[in-house]
């Protein structure tokens, strides 16, 4: 940091992060410095870096790996890209239940102040920051970056309509860089190796290491950092990592990039339609699009052995997503709710044939229909399950209870 | 004659969708209670509101509203009643509506009061995948209440809560700010028993 600071100007900063290929950790896997060079410059106005720690991506926890464990790397983060972006106040947003997590940063911001990290004019480089934590309510909706602005405000967080988008038009309608805060650690490293360095790991477009929230029924589940390329059947079986299924069970479907990505059944993640072993990459996990295909998401890595009923896994899912919708948009307002009571009805064993189509149908209406991409979250679950295991619904309907129950 | 019918469909239509919002507002969120309950801040605290209003431009106290209102529900036991919203908004200057309003959209702040000790298992895939109904089950029984439920002695208050971004350790439940992981029926008992015998307070002030 120090040697950004006194060798590097604000703008090497960023064309450094755009040549390392980082690219947004939080889910969408924007490219970091590209969102950089965005931010409007040509006023006056202050601009602000704001990091989303509003982690609850169901299947997601790195995060608060991260911000317990290693406050300090994030703190370093934040004032590099504070200093490539201008913003002399930035914020650190933290989902309200994390609490103690928030105790932990503020008492490392506290040290970093003492220290001469922040605060006026930074380690004699004539740059001054100031940095404070801010909890959210309980709303995981406030992690899409407009809502978690307008919740910064002290507001409901209901996302905004997009354009303007915060680069622009952000908190305190000043421009605004909002990142994840994976992607904000990833800057220290980056910053002292160079760019090259970072690029040199990782496969095509998929640059760097990225962290891994490995759950479900696996031996070892956690958090692993792996260079991005490893094979997926890799990462499941050996010991380095989840260590196998739980029981020596048989894999049966996996949810690679948190609840809001499509679900993959077991042959399907590990290798492509094409038949080519899959890689834990942005590119390899999305080959086949959303057919055959999945995203790599926030790396919420959700594993289920063959005991695990689909339709209930996902009913869980759908509660979610109906709980965590704002209201503002009806397709997503409605179509969470309708969706949850479908499934339940499934589950219970009162569904019909058409029951399936319906739902598969309400899915199809909320995609793309709505403000935030929360809708799409909801959406594609549903789709992807019908897609890839029809099979099971239609014995829930015509056993009339699920096959599975205990 | 007509376009009085045509007037009056509309009308049933939009009282039809009004009535179908507020009728999805009430379910997702309790509704705010107007009984007699006030509070006021002691000078310590009032300080440490001052300096979470200063870290935000002026102008701009309003930012500092969650972070209030998360000290407002700890020193009201748990829970924000209309008098203390009130209170909220005349220290940051803002108009209760504004309070209201975020106070009935997060799902961590409480509209009702709640028992001394409030219990949120997580019941998202995940953690469902790892046996969070069992553990659900296991305090229903232990408590003798249903989720949304306090106990009558007013000590347990029980709640299902969504993802709580933990699950690796699945499953997991929250007790005030204090996290507790891996949960199986066993510590849950163990913790009952710890709680009931040093009649847990799950309200304290989250700052401290």
């Amino acid at each position: 940091m120090e040697k950004t600071l006194k060798y590097f100007s604000p703008d090497e900063v960023t064309a450094e992060v755009k040549k390392s290929g980082l690219r947004g950790r939080g889910g969408a896997g924007f490219p970091a410095g590209m969102k950089w060079s965005f931010i409007d410059k040509s006023n006056d106005k202050p601009r602000y870096f704001v990091c989303n720690f509003d982690e609850s991506e169901p299947g997601t926890f790195k995060d608060r790996h991260i911000g317990q464990l290693n406050p300090h790397q994030l703190i370093e983060g934040m004032i590099l890209g504070s200093y490539a972006l201008g913003a002399r106040t930035s914020y650190i947003y933290i989902r309200g239940e994390l609490f103690y997590v928030l105790r932990i940063i503020e008492k490392a911001i506290e040290e970093a102040y003492a220290n001469g990290f922040l605060g006026e004019n930074i380690l004699g480089s004539g740059y001054s920051l100031d940095l404070y934590c801010q909890p959210g309510g309980g709303a995981y909706i406030c992690g899409e970056e407009t809502a978690l602005i307008e919740s910064l405000e002290g507001k409901r967080g209901n996302p905004r309509i997009k354009p303007p988008f915060p680069a622009i038009v952000g908190l305190y309608d000043c421009p605004t860089v909002v990142n994840n805060v994976e992607t904000i650690s990833a800057l220290p490293w980056i910053m002292n190796n160079g760019a090259e360095a970072y690029a040199a790991i990782g496969v095509g477009n998929s640059k760097g290491t990225k962290l891994i929230s490995a759950c479900g029924h696996i031996n070892k589940p956690g958090i692993y950092e792996i260079d991005l390329g490893l094979p997926v059947e890799e990462f499941i079986y050996s010991n380095e990592y989840c260590g196998g299924i739980r029981n020596g069970n048989k894999l049966k479907a996996v949810v690679a990039g948190g609840s809001s990505v499509p679900i993959l059944p077991a042959d399907l993640i590990l290798k492509t339609a094409k038949g080519e072993p899959r890689l834990m990459s942005y590119e390899s996990l999305a080959e086949g699009g959303f057919e055959t295909g999945t995203m790599l998401g926030s790396g919420g890595f959700i594993v289920m052995d063959e005991t695990t009923c689909i339709v209930k896994n996902l009913l869980t899912f759908a509660r979610f997503y109906h709980h965590e919708s704002c209201g503002q948009c009806s397709p997503c307002r409605e179509g969470t709710g309708w969706m949850e009571k479908i499934l339940q009805r499934i589950e219970d064993g009162n569904g019909t044939m058409k029951d399936i189509d319906l739902l598969f149908n309400i899915s199809k209406h909320i995609e793309g229909n709505t403000i935030c991409p929360l809708g799409d979250a909801a959406a594609w679950p549903v789709a992807s399950a019908i897609r890839h295991f029809r099979q099971e619904f239609e014995d829930h309907v015509k056993q009339q209870k699920c096959p599975l129950s205990r | 004659m007509h376009r009085a019918k045509i007037q009056e469909t509309g009308k049933q239509n939009i009282e039809n969708n009004c009535r179908h919002v507020l009728l999805w507002a009430s379910k997702k969120q309790d509704i705010m209670q107007n009984t007699p309950n006030k509070i006021e801040f002691n000078s310590q605290t009032l300080e440490l509101v001052n300096k979470l209003i200063k870290r935000y431009p002026e102008g701009r106290q309003k930012s500092a509203l969650l972070p209030v209102l998360h000290i407002a529900q700890a020193e009201n036991n748990g829970w924000l009643s209309s008098e203390v919203m009130d209170y909220v908004a005349s220290l940051l200057s803002i108009q209760p509506i504004e309070v209201y309003e975020v106070a009935t959209f997060y799902s961590m702040f409480n509209l009702k009061p709640v028992g001394n000790c409030v219990i949120e298992v997580c019941q998202t895939g995940p953690c469902w995948l790892n046996g969070s109904e069992d553990i659900l089950k296991h305090f229903e029984q232990r408590l003798g209440i249903k989720p949304g439920e306090t106990t009558a002695d007013g000590r347990f208050t029980l709640k299902k809560v969504e993802c709580l971004a933990a699950c690796g350790n699945a499953p997991v439940i929250q007790v005030g700010t204090e996290y507790h992981e891996n949960m199986t029926k066993e510590k849950a008992d163990q913790l009952l028993h710890q709680w009931t015998q040093e009649n847990k307070c799950s309200h304290t002030n989250p700052y401290l």
